[in-house]
């Protein structure tokens, strides 16, 4: 066996029940070693780590790992996270969703758990299609393209994910795609040790439902679309606006510092105990 | 004489909620501003910070429970308080709850509905809702408080019960009782028992998450314990892992509602007043309990052989109580701020054995016990 796959063994479950229910050639599972390899050169403890997800095909993935792992309600991960983290801030959380989990269903949660700066971990699996349902279209399925609910083409424009995170006041972003499996591994690193929200988008391919109504091809021509559609971000930069507009930026995006907010609840508990509130409860 | 540990305090309901779970030991809320139950964030806002716990006001009453459920797998004991608007959003969440065996409080200050509806009136309409709001077959705790001491204690009961069944409980207030005060006494001293649920005493490769045992109720292991188990709103093995086989589904639902059914006589709480003798007894609960039973006193006087039962414990349904009144009663009257939702449960407790009159209000002010005093004479 490979170092890699053992080091992979090392943390699967094997009391679960495998086989997993992802497609063979899916960018799940690449994303699941990246995740492990990123854990085990941080070196955490195997308690140290809870790992959250929503519902859809990524939502399967903590169960396989040996974390202490929660599989919540469709697209309320973040929620659960927020509970998990504030209540033991010595737990690692982090959280799995795809993009329809993400940003359609839960984008409301999205957006205020990068608000608040609570200090977890997001990594959104990007295959722009909900794929365990039967390939019905998400947010970030491009204009144009098909799907079983827009089979005359999709007219709604798609969420760029990075940027939105970027804008609701994530701390750190970071893009990849399954196939930049280094680069992956590098970015999942950087966001878990980040004190605060951080993000990693990644972008995959869903061969099974979205590559196949949209006539792209078998899972290794769609990862081969990625190594011929992604550009570095500090690349891009010396770009013109016109040349990248097509393209995956990949890379970091933000990485920029914020008050985390468990830090500051401490401080509240500490005011809390030394002031009297303005308003008094009843009592004593 | 009065003890020094004792203080007399006036109180409002929701303050009473709030005080009665900071005894209970909660040290994690998260909620959504919505009125009528906007004084329990505002109250927690400032006491939780002062003992560690945490306050956080959440996107929305999803977002809140969310957090909740989370609060609470970590070890901490947790609740959210909304009302109508706000309960329905949080039935999703309440589902998993129930089936990831997650102790949690929610408190609902009914308002009236359907919709956003009466935001400042009361109404006691949330009855079924609580019961059947979230979807699937479940079991369900639903408590029900009619004076400002009672939100206290039944806070701690709430607690308690969810802890000790492992599952979500929700206490129901309506409005008139979550914004009245009242004086009550409170004591340091008081022998007001505290549960805690039960941990794994099992080394962590021994432990089962979802294992059966005589009483139902599982051992709990908190993230971060060295118990790393899996949680999941889907349907799961003793091990906590998803699955489909019909032998594992079966015994797995049947031992959720075995939890709280086989522990029916620990979770019914009722209150018989004159009831001993009574050939017209009113059932009720929330605030129309107190206006039944000054028409049961009054009715007294006048000569009618009347009495009450008031329901504490909403659900599971106090059939005994209801026959234990049946055996004295020709007439069950029912009183309630809605079209009918506990009625119904009595109609189908009493088999045609007495007659059964209902008194439902539905517009935004309270049944007053010369409404029910005046139905009472009328039928007698």
């Amino acid at each position: 066996m490979s170092e890699v796959t053992k080091l992979i063994h090392k943390y699967l479950r094997h009391d679960k029940k495998f086989p997993h229910v992802w497609c063979p050639g899916c960018g799940i599972g690449i994303l699941l070693g990246s995740l492990i390899r990123a854990i085990d050169r941080m070196g955490y403890e195997k308690d140290e780590i809870v790992l959250i997800s929503g519902i859809g095909c990524s939502g399967r993935l903590p169960v396989y790992v040996d974390f202490n792992t929660l599989h919540t309600t469709h697209g309320r991960a973040l929620t659960f996270a927020t509970g998990v983290k504030l209540s033991n801030p010595n737990l690692k959380v982090i959280v799995v969703m795809g993009d329809g989990d993400a940003v359609a269903i839960g984008g409301n949660h999205f957006i205020h758990a990068a608000r608040r700066n609570i200090d977890v971990t997001a990594i959104i699996l990007n295959n722009s299609i909900y794929g365990m349902t039967g390939g019905q279209y998400s947010p970030t399925t491009p204009y144009g393209m098909r799907s079983t609910t827009t089979v005359y083409t999709n007219i709604e424009q798609a969420f760029k994910i990075s940027e939105l995170a970027v804008t609701a006041g994530a701390v750190f972003v970071g893009r990849g795609t399954v196939y930049h499996t280094r680069l992956l591994d590098s970015l999942i690193e950087k966001a878990v040790s980040k004190r605060g929200f951080s993000v990693v988008e990644v972008i995959a391919h869903c061969h099974t439902q979205y590559g196949r109504q949209n006539r792209l091809g078998s899972a290794v021509e769609m990862m081969e679309w990625q190594r011929d559609n992604a550009i570095p971000v500090e690349k891009a930069a010396t770009l013109k606006p016109e040349e990248v507009e097509e393209k995956i930026l990949i890379g970091v995006l933000v990485d920029k510092e914020l008050p985390v907010y468990q830090e500051e609840y401490e401080k509240i508990r500490e005011r809390a105990k030394e002031t009297k509130p303005p308003h008094s409860s009843p009592l004593p | 004489m009065k003890k020094r540990s004792e203080r007399e305090v006036l109180l409002q309901g929701n303050e009473a909620v709030v005080e009665g779970a900071l005894r209970a030991g909660c040290r994690f809320y998260a909620g959504y501003p919505i009125t009528p139950a906007t004084e329990i964030s505002e109250l927690l806002s400032v006491k939780l910070p002062q003992v560690d716990g945490t306050f956080i006001q959440m996107e929305d009453e999803i977002a809140s429970l969310g957090a909740v459920i989370g609060a609470s797998l970590a070890g901490v004991k947790s609740m959210t308080a909304t009302s109508g608007p706000g309960f329905s959003l949080m039935q999703e969440n309440l589902g998993f709850a129930i089936i990831a065996e997650v102790p949690c409080v929610i408190v609902n200050v009914m308002r009236g509905g359907p919709s956003t509806g009466l935001p400042t009136s009361p109404s006691q309409s949330d009855v079924m809702q609580a019961r059947w709001g979230t979807h699937g077959d479940h079991p369900i705790i639903v408590l029900c408080a009619s004076t400002v001491r009672e939100c206290y204690d039944m806070t701690i009961k709430a607690f308690n019960f969810s802890e000790k069944f492992r599952t979500p409980v929700i206490l129901l207030i309506d409005e008139v009782v979550a914004h009245m005060r009242e004086k009550m006494t409170l004591s340091d001293e008081e022998e007001l028992e505290v549960f805690n649920r039960v941990r794994p005493t099992v080394p962590p490769e021994w432990y089962i998450p979802y294992e059966d045992t005589p009483s139902g109720v599982p051992a709990m292991a908190n993230f971060g314990e060295g118990y790393r188990y899996h949680v999941t709103g889907l349907t799961h093995d003793i091990r906590g892992f998803p699955t489909s086989r019909p032998d594992e589904i079966g015994p797995f639902v049947t031992r959720l509602h075995r939890k709280i059914s086989q522990n029916f006589n620990e979770i019914q709480m009722t209150e018989f007043f004159r009831t001993d003798d009574a050939e017209m007894t009113i059932i009720a609960y929330g605030c129309v309990a107190r206006s039944a039973k000054r028409a049961v006193i009054e009715g007294r006087e006048k000569g009618v052989k009347a009495g009450l039962l008031k329901l504490m414990t909403l659900w599971p349904f106090a059939r005994p109580a209801v026959e234990k009144v049946l055996q004295t009663s020709k007439i069950l009257l029912v009183p309630e701020m809605n079209m009918g939702q506990v009625s119904r449960e009595v109609k189908r407790v009493n088999r045609g054995i007495a007659k059964i009159l209902t008194l439902n209000k539905v517009d935004g002010t309270i049944i007053t016990p010369q409404e029910i005093l005046n139905r009472m004479i009328w039928v007698s």
